[in-house]
């Protein structure tokens, strides 16, 4: 019998009990449809995942100020302010495969017009834009100029933007820092959230000369120190390597003995991206297990109905052995037929799976990436979720013994 | 006439746990086409038996029987069931007919099976459905059909392969007298075209039809006789009271084939 014949009698054995071949598809369409919720948001997760690292930059190290020990009461990182913007000059000097831009951080209520806004301030300098890959949207970045003579300019965030400005231009506006009127010249592009979920585009970016003189005040018996330094390793360089070779040159102008702690903490940021990227992928390779847990529960469904229709059908096999069917016309017939059940309840998971991952999307707010790949994965498993299920019911109906078959009652 | 069937010693023998059954003893038959032979026996005779290794539904234990000029006895599955497609029809007491499948397709089935295209296989169907004189309820499911119509549906998916010969078992007995009549008139004219028709069957009744009687006990043949007169279904027929006419000739007579609605 042909293909088309096989899958006629297959569909015309189904459609007489639709109820129970509904019931059977289930599992095959809940696993199918759980599969593809699952990848659809696993995926999604690790494209936030990944869209988070780029906005961070890649090959980026954190070096922030060490702890202090004030009568034996040791602090946290960045209690005392062991870097300096020397420090940074330094590392720009001695190590060419890397960009280190200093930081100097402060919160202050700003104020325009009668709206006012609390954030957070950078003093940073120039490299600051090119180490955090964030450049300028709107207006300028610091002139060489602006640095040096430590004027009262200032770029700001998207959500600062937002919050003071609403629908206006921010560009050439004046704004109030601790009553310090500052121009804004420029509007940084969207960053969207952390890692840690905080808002990266709520902050304002001044020259750091500026920040020390007019904002932050400080410390005047430390007057280049810094919280933090940002260091971009460049393309194709080892990480690991320039690693080492920052904390030695930070060790040594810090004057540290061998077996003495680091006064400063160095972090490689994109080491701790890499991670949770992983972690997303083995939670997404989880879920997708789990979903076709299900696949199998529904392909034993599968299996158990063709078990029941082979015995229903006995005398039908008997008759059509007798008829002139050979063994693998009977198990061609009831394959085909375990494989129009798994089939058909893995077309309509597709479409359930695919509208349900829209749904979340749209309704939870999740990031849905659906992928074709993830359709054809699913298919092909229903498919071999038929083949391998139906084949033991088929094998069974082939090898009845014609005489037995037509005799059963 | 040329021997159809020839068997030889042919026996068959079950195992049900310590007993052994002999089914059949050392049957040697020789059958010849065109015949038109009656299986007889009671119950436990071997007479199914003898029809199940007959129709190649079954291995004899023993013996030889070649169908035509072909020895079948040592044949495997796929084998058998070719010589089963090709070169006998079955007719069952309880018509085993597909449910929910036009009278159409289920006369069709066994030429599925031979692998014939659909356009011819539904033209054979077609026309082998009017000579049993169903040519008006092709489209027709069994449970649309009378006892004696499915009962010719039945037949007429037995001849569908023109095959060697026609194995029937208990062919009325689900059937009424008039019908049973009737469905035996069908069995003689077949005959009386050449086809050769074994039935089996407990029933005097129906044997009387049949130009030779083979009479079977406990799994032997004990008596073969020839019936130089048997019956004509269609006198007695034509002698029951007029209900219908009978379309029993190879005519289309589409009218006359309603006259079995509501007899069995």
């Amino acid at each position: 019998m042909n293909a088309i014949g096989l899958l006629r009698v297959a569909l015309r054995a189904l459609a007489i009990n639709k109820l129970r071949s509904i019931l059977t598809m289930l599992g095959i369409i809940i696993g199918v449809g759980a599969v593809i919720v699952m990848i659809a948001v696993g995926a999604g997760a690790q494209a936030k995942v990944d869209e988070q690292i780029r906005a961070l930059g890649s090959n980026l190290l954190l070096i922030m100020s060490g702890a202090t020990t004030s009568g034996g009461v040791r602090m946290g990182f960045g209690s005392n302010f062991t870097l300096s913007e020397d420090d940074a000059l330094a590392l720009n000097r001695e190590l060419p495969e890397i960009i280190a831009a200093p930081a100097l951080r402060g919160t202050s209520q700003v104020v325009w017009g009668n709206t006012n806004w609390s954030t957070v301030l950078f003093g940073v300098t120039a490299e600051y834009f090119e180490v955090r890959q964030w450049p300028v949207v709107r207006g300028r970045e610091f002139e060489p100029s602006d640095l040096l003579a430590a004027t009262k300019v200032c770029i700001i965030g998207q959500t600062v933007a937002r919050q003071l400005f609403g629908d206006a231009d921010p560009i050439d506006q004046v704004i109030r820092i601790k009553r310090v009127p500052f121009t804004v010249i420029g509007v940084l592009e969207n960053k969207g959230q952390s890692l840690m979920g905080t808002d990266q585009d709520d902050l304002i970016v001044m020259p750091i000369s500026t920040a020390r003189k007019r904002v932050l005040g400080g410390n005047q018996a430390k007057q280049r120190s810094v919280g933090t330094i940002w260091v971009k390793v460049r393309e194709d360089e080892d990480a690991k390597r320039v690693e080492d070779s920052v904390r030695q040159l930070l060790r040594q102008r810090h004057r540290l003995q061998s077996g003495q702690d680091d006064d400063f903490s160095l972090r490689n940021l994109s080491e701790v991206m890499a991670a949770q990227e992983a972690s997303s992928r083995v939670l997404a390779i989880l879920l997708a297990a789990v979903a076709s847990v299900s696949l199998i529960v529904g392909g034993i469904g599968i299996m158990n109905i063709m078990l029941v229709s082979v015995t229903e059908r006995t005398r039908e096999i008997g008759l059509r052995m007798a008829l002139g069917a050979r063994t693998r016309d009977i198990l061609g017939q009831f394959l085909v037929e375990a494989i129009t059940l798994s089939l058909l309840g893995g077309l309509i998971g597709i479409v359930i799976g695919v509208a349900t991952s829209l749904a979340i999307g749209e309704w939870a707010g999740w990031r849905i990436q659906l992928s074709p790949e993830s359709i054809v994965l699913a298919g092909t498993f229903a498919f071999a979720i038929g083949v391998f299920f139906g084949f033991y019911p088929a094998r069974k109906a082939a090898k009845l013994h014609p005489v037995e078959a037509l005799r059963f009652e | 006439m040329p021997v159809l069937i020839r068997t030889r010693a042919l026996s068959k023998v079950y195992h049900v746990g310590d007993n052994v059954i002999h089914a059949l003893r050392e049957v040697s038959i020789d059958i010849q086409q065109g015949e038109l032979v009656a299986i007889m026996g009671p119950s436990g005779s071997g007479k199914s038996t003898l029809m199940n290794v007959l129709g190649c539904l079954d291995r004899p234990s023993s013996g030889s029987y070649a169908l035509g000029d072909r020895e079948v006895s040592d044949l495997d599955a796929d084998a058998l069931a070719e010589v089963r497609n090709r070169g006998i029809g079955f007719v069952f007491q309880s018509f085993n007919l597909l449910p929910r499948t036009s009278a159409l397709e289920n006369v069709e089935l066994p030429l599925v099976y031979a692998g014939i295209d659909t356009r011819a296989r539904q033209q054979r169907a077609h026309s082998m459905l009017e000579r049993v004189g169903l040519g008006a309820r092709t489209d027709h499911q069994p449970a649309q059909l009378s006892g004696g119509q499915q009962q010719r549906v039945a037949i007429a998916r037995a001849l569908v392969t023109n095959p060697l010969l026609i194995l029937a078992d208990e062919p009325t007995g689900a059937l009424d007298s008039r019908t049973s009549l009737e469905i035996m008139a069908l069995f003689q004219t077949l005959n009386r075209e050449g086809m050769t028709i074994i039935l089996v069957t407990h029933e005097p009744d129906v044997a009387r039809f049949a130009g030779r009687i083979l009479r079977f006990l406990d799994g032997a043949l004990v008596e073969d006789t020839i019936n130089p007169q048997p019956d004509d279904a269609h006198q007695l027929l034509a002698a029951l009271p007029p209900v219908n006419t009978l379309p029993l000739s190879s005519g289309t007579d589409k009218n006359a084939s309603s006259s079995t609605v509501g007899s069995a």
